[in-house]
């Protein structure tokens, strides 16, 4: 090899971390070795999702099939996480309760950080007294702990995936919008926000083309770092006997009831559910993350 | 600082009225009356004139502004009205188990806290390297694992470790033993649910000690202390923690703040009788007056705990002047 192409390699190596020309799986696979964990979280995550969508063909059972032939099954080959109470596969129950944890968590924290986006967006855009109105408005939801106000929401709508949905959302909102809101306040002052006034181009063009897109990054955050908290909250209502009710396989509804009684007995009932609630929101949690290491610069080195 | 603190105490005023404006119209949006659903429930005959005796008991036929004054007014006095599930006076029911509440919240902090400072620490010395991915691994799971289920794993192992050691199954008592009355009998019982507690606090609080510990780290007065030839641990405790303090005071704060919803789930597990349960029970019953009651309760001390955190971060740190 001569010395001349060495150079124009070197050189081409250089240009390449410059201008970040690498191609879109040599960065994915970097970013898997510079964050093992967010990979492992992106693992936990894409595992959900298969479940999710293939439940009816990784497992032969039906979730809500009642067995009393079968109760309380310890784990073996035919029951591989053993059978609950109503010798309903546990199994199975699990692989289906990630449609429901993906369903209730995914929704939420899309629908309430999209108003959240749009909400602090203009309220950051038009300022005044309308954003210190909003400001405090928003203080009030914030006084309240997510589960309160989500149990308080439970307590006017109801049981059931969709008003669980609906009670994890409204407390989401204001969340986001403080966050999206403190972001877009600084891309106001960015002239081209001007340029766009100037050019007599209305509110809501101004929002949705100009600063929304510039606020992706703390909207994109916020969504991947709700999910985990919202299948939590899912869990937690569910457990309450609040949240998604019988017969509808959920990891927290799982643990309610016959679980406590039979602990002893029965340990892999409790545990098992559990262990599924914990692994999938540890997974939302490291890959959000990693989304916000690699998306937020200011905060990747601190990390 | 004298200004500032008036200031603040005023500016809690329209957060907390908006709060109890929340909660009052989210009450009123129950559908269905409430008289009637709490008596007849699914459809059972009760005759009309017990409804309305009930309605005119409960103040629900006056005007809206009569009700929300009331419902404000109550709180100012300190009486509450009754409950309308059980008769008995909401602040009664209150004070009954608000000992017991505070007194996990407060083991749960030192739970917290007592794990995190020190695994923060270790974490942002060590950082990248094994003994780092543990302690990151180990704080985000404490975020991930829900609460109620680490307690049953806790009343699970207790159980077979007794069952196991004393031959005897041995769980944690349901009744609740005040502290002056038996300290020792009071801890063996509370411990477990603050464990349970404890955990997802002592995991935020440590990811908060690291980062900020990480941050500290970076500054010229490090590297100065290292140019100087201090010894590692004295830059460590003298120099750099004490500094990396001010962000963990605030999230022990806030957290203290958010126990108050933990505490929900947990107390059910553990059967304790506590604000909690209540809370949850009020839930189930349709016990709208309680339910309001509580959800203000968990916001005042949401709101005041944040106006305390904001006070000591401006003691900690004398840069910090608020004008």
């Amino acid at each position: 090899m001569s010395a001349a192409t060495d150079a124009s390699n070197l050189q081409d190596a250089d240009l390449d971390t410059v201008l970040d020309r690498r191609s879109a799986w040599e960065k994915t696979k970097n970013l898997a070795k510079k964050q093992p964990l967010g990979a492992f979280g992106f693992a936990v995550v894409l595992l959900m999702v298969f479940m999710a969508l293939f439940a009816d063909v990784i497992t032969s059972y039906d979730p809500e099939d009642i067995s009393f032939g079968d109760m309380l099954v310890s784990p073996n080959f035919d029951f591989l996480l053993g059978t609950d109470q109503l010798g309903r596969d546990i199994f199975t129950r699990i692989v289906y309760g990630a449609r429901t944890a993906l369903l209730v968590g995914i929704t939420a924290s899309v629908v309430g950080a999209f108003i959240g986006l749009i909400l602090g967006v203009a309220s950051a855009y038009f300022g005044g007294t309308f954003d210190l109105l909003f400001q405090r408005f928003m203080d009030v939801f914030m006084a309240f702990p997510l589960i309160i106000l989500a149990l308080a929401i439970v307590s006017i709508f109801g049981g059931g995936v969709d008003k669980v949905i609906l009670a994890i959302t409204i407390p989401f909102i204001p969340r986001c919008a403080r966050v999206v809101r403190s972001n877009a306040l600084a891309i106001r002052e960015i002239p081209y926000v001007d340029a766009a006034r100037a050019m007599g181009f209305s509110h809501t063009r101004i929002i949705i083309r100009h600063m929304v897109p510039n606020v992706m990054a703390p909207f994109l955050i916020m969504i991947t770092a709700f999910v985990g908290q919202a299948i939590l909250t899912e869990a937690s209502l569910s457990y309450l006997g609040m949240g998604v009710q019988e017969p509808t396989p959920a990891w927290g509804l799982m643990l309610q009831g016959g679980a406590e009684e039979y602990a002893e007995s029965a340990p892999w009932v409790p545990i098992f559910p559990g262990v599924a609630i914990t692994l999938a929101v540890f997974g939302f949690n490291l890959f959000g993350d990693a989304v916000r290491d690699t998306l937020d610069p200011r905060l990747r080195s601190q990390q | 600082m004298y200004k500032y603190t008036i200031k603040r105490i005023l500016l809690m005023i329209p957060t907390l009225a908006g709060a109890a404006v929340l909660i009052f119209a989210l009450m009123r949006l129950i559908p269905g009356d409430i008289c009637e659903l709490r008596m007849a429930g699914e459809g059972a005959w009760v005759d009309p004139q017990a409804i309305k005796d009930c309605q005119n008991n409960l103040g629900l036929n006056d005007p809206f502004f009569v009700q929300f004054w009331d419902f404000v007014w109550g709180y100012v006095v300190f009486d509450l009205g009754p409950s309308m599930w059980t008769g008995k006076p909401i602040t009664e029911e209150i004070a009954l188990r608000f000992q017991l509440s505070m007194e996990i919240a407060i083991i749960a902090t030192i739970v917290g806290v007592v794990i995190a400072i020190p695994l923060g620490t270790i974490s942002a010395i060590k950082q990248n390297t094994w003994i780092d991915y543990v302690v990151r691994s180990f704080s985000i799971a404490g975020i991930a694992m829900p609460s109620f289920w680490l307690g049953i794993i806790i009343i699970l192992g207790l159980l077979i470790s007794t069952q196991h050691f004393f031959g005897e199954p041995w769980m944690p008592p349901i009744e609740y033993t005040p502290i002056w009355v038996d300290p020792a009998q009071n801890l063996l019982q509370l411990i477990w649910p603050a464990i349970a507690t404890g955990y997802r606090y002592s995991a935020v609080a440590t990811r908060m000690t690291r980062s900020a510990l990480l941050e500290v780290l970076r500054e010229d007065y490090i590297r100065t202390a290292r140019a100087k030839g201090l010894i590692e641990k004295l830059i460590i405790n003298r120099h750099a923690l004490k500094n990396s303090m001010l962000p963990v005071v605030t999230i022990v704060g806030i957290e203290f703040a958010f126990l108050m919803g933990g505490l929900v789930v947990t107390e059910q597990v553990f059967n304790l009788n506590g604000l909690g349960k209540l809370f949850v029970e009020s839930v189930l019953n349709h016990d709208f007056s309680l339910t309001q009651a509580l959800v203000m309760l968990v916001a005042l001390i949401f709101v005041v705990t944040n106006f305390i955190v904001d006070l000591i971060y401006a003691m900690l740190d004398p840069r910090i002047r608020y004008s």
